[in-house]
């Protein structure tokens, strides 16, 4: 019997997800014996005329990382979902739209014109842009567009699972494909990790009181960290009572505070607005000048409560763009 | 649509206060703007920023919190919640383009039937002036340039790939 087919694909990310494939470090060898990997940019080299050229639905499975936010992004995600029996969200870009997915604050014009010109690193007099056709010694090489929007993966395909986190963990992803490879699957639009929030497997869980009652903020780097203490006795922002678990607490183990990237759970419709509820209500003071100076420590509220999911969440956007 | 745009607005009030003033303002006959569509909570405290999200999402254009003054909750504590939560989404709110006049919280007691119709009144003439927020417009117009930009990526011919023979 042929092995199944897989792919691996990037979109709108850092590389990051690609980076836990390659963490899967001898355990990818397992993987390997028991797949055929029919594209996978970052490591090997395939065309996508190659893809092009396959059966429909004759790849088994497809891990889609990134967001999307060009034309050949678009392209490709239309391409691989027709292509593939399973397509997967994998990591918090394709989940959620990412950190990409912060630019839905500003409009497409500004962004290119920091990029090309305004950036204090770039040299570029001529005001140069990327053009999407050109003419060069005879060729006219296309360039994809830049969307207006960056959109999770699941706003431009159907997505079969999502694996999160930014990246997804080696651990979610050897039992991801292992439960892929076995049959034994959750229902379709399921998260392939535990349903239930960080706080949970929290190794600092049993310092969280129960009532809380902020009277500051601080962000991680204006104050010494206590490494025993749960951050939100601290005054620290900590994304883990509206964030999905899986990750077994790594940034915690580090000393930084949780900043949300697994998304929230099955029952959450927007996490940001989950995270601003729960930590308001247990604010100090009970007048408004003192409700807001405590508020002061959350500077950017936006950038705070939907690092990972903005692109996903109920707004989507800054609506006056 | 030839109808004229008219404000929606999505209005939670608490069972205890607001709600029973809107109550008394019926009984009353006053009469006041019908822009409003309230909702009946048990507390002020029990609006969750989703309700408010969600409501701007599917098209309000303005939302509407009515709770007991300080110091009357029926529970305690629940309008200070509100009040709290509201301060800091109305900033976020303001950080993602919804300007502050759509998202209004005013104490009204079960006796200020009066106050239920200035405010409603005063709210539908301040988001008529704004004009309509119109989010579920605003995502498929977004949206269009996934349909429009499409076509303008023509694939590269297959035989203008550079060869390193």
């Amino acid at each position: 019997m042929p092995k199944p087919k897989v792919a691996f694909y990037w979109c709108a990310s850092c590389g990051g997800c690609e980076e836990t494939v390659v963490d899967l470090a001898e355990d990818i060898l397992g993987v390997v014996e028991k797949v055929d990997i029919v594209l996978w940019p970052v490591a090997m080299d395939f065309k996508y005329k190659d893809v092009g050229a396959m059966a429909d639905q004759s790849i088994f499975a497809t891990l889609l990382n990134g967001a999307i936010r060009s034309t050949e992004q678009e392209a490709m995600a239309h391409l691989l979902r027709r292509k593939s029996r399973y397509l997967i969200a994998y990591g918090s870009c394709a989940c959620t739209g990412g950190i990409p997915g912060l630019a839905n604050q500003f409009p497409r014009e500004q962004i290119l014109k920091f990029n090309y010109e305004d950036a204090p690193s770039v040299v570029n007099e001529a005001k140069t842009r990327p053009q999407l056709v050109f003419e060069e010694d005879g060729r006219r090489p296309h360039l994809p567009e830049l969307h207006h929007v960056v959109r999770s993966l699941d706003q431009v395909v159907a997505v079969d699972y999502y694996i999160p986190g930014c990246p997804p963990t080696p651990k979610l992803t050897l039992a991801a494909v292992a439960a892929l490879l076995d049959g034994r699957l959750p229902p379709k639009g399921s998260v392939l990790a535990p349903d239930i929030a960080l706080c949970e497997e929290c190794p600092r869980r049993d310092s969280k009181p129960t009532d809380l009652s902020f009277t500051e903020f601080k962000r991680p780097h204006q104050k010494l960290l206590d490494p025993d203490q749960c951050f939100l006795t601290q005054g620290v922002v900590c994304m883990g009572p509206a964030t999905r678990q899986g990750c077994e607490a790594q940034c915690i183990a580090g000393n930084m505070p949780c900043t949300g990237c697994f998304g929230g759970t099955d029952r959450v419709k927007d996490q940001g607005a989950k995270l601003l509820s729960s930590l308001c209500s247990n604010l100090g003071p009970k007048e408004e000048a003192g409700i807001n100076q405590v508020l002061a420590g959350i500077p950017d509220p936006v950038g705070t409560f939907y690092r990972y999911g903005l692109a996903r969440s109920l707004l989507r956007r800054k609506v006056d763009l | 649509m030839t109808k004229e745009w008219t404000p929606r607005i999505v209005a939670f009030f608490c069972n205890w206060c607001t709600y029973t003033a809107a109550d008394l303002a019926g009984v009353s006959r006053m009469k006041y703007a019908a822009n409003t569509r309230t909702i009946r909570l048990m507390c002020s405290g029990r609006v969750d920023p989703q309700f408010i999200l969600e409501a701007f999402a599917r098209g309000a254009d303005g939302v509407l919190i009515g709770g007991c003054h300080p110091n009357d909750c029926h529970y305690g504590e629940g309008n200070y919640k509100m009040l709290r939560r509201f301060a800091l989404l109305q900033r976020m709110l303001q950080d993602l383009g919804i300007g502050e006049e759509r998202l209004r919280l005013e104490w009204i007691s079960a006796a200020e039937g009066e106050k239920v119709k200035s405010v409603i009144n005063d709210m539908v003439k301040k988001i008529t002036a704004l004009g309509p927020l119109d989010l579920p417009g605003k995502c498929a117009d977004w949206d269009r340039e996934l349909t429009e930009l499409a076509p303008a990526v023509e694939p590269a011919p297959v035989e203008s790939e550079v060869t390193h023979a």
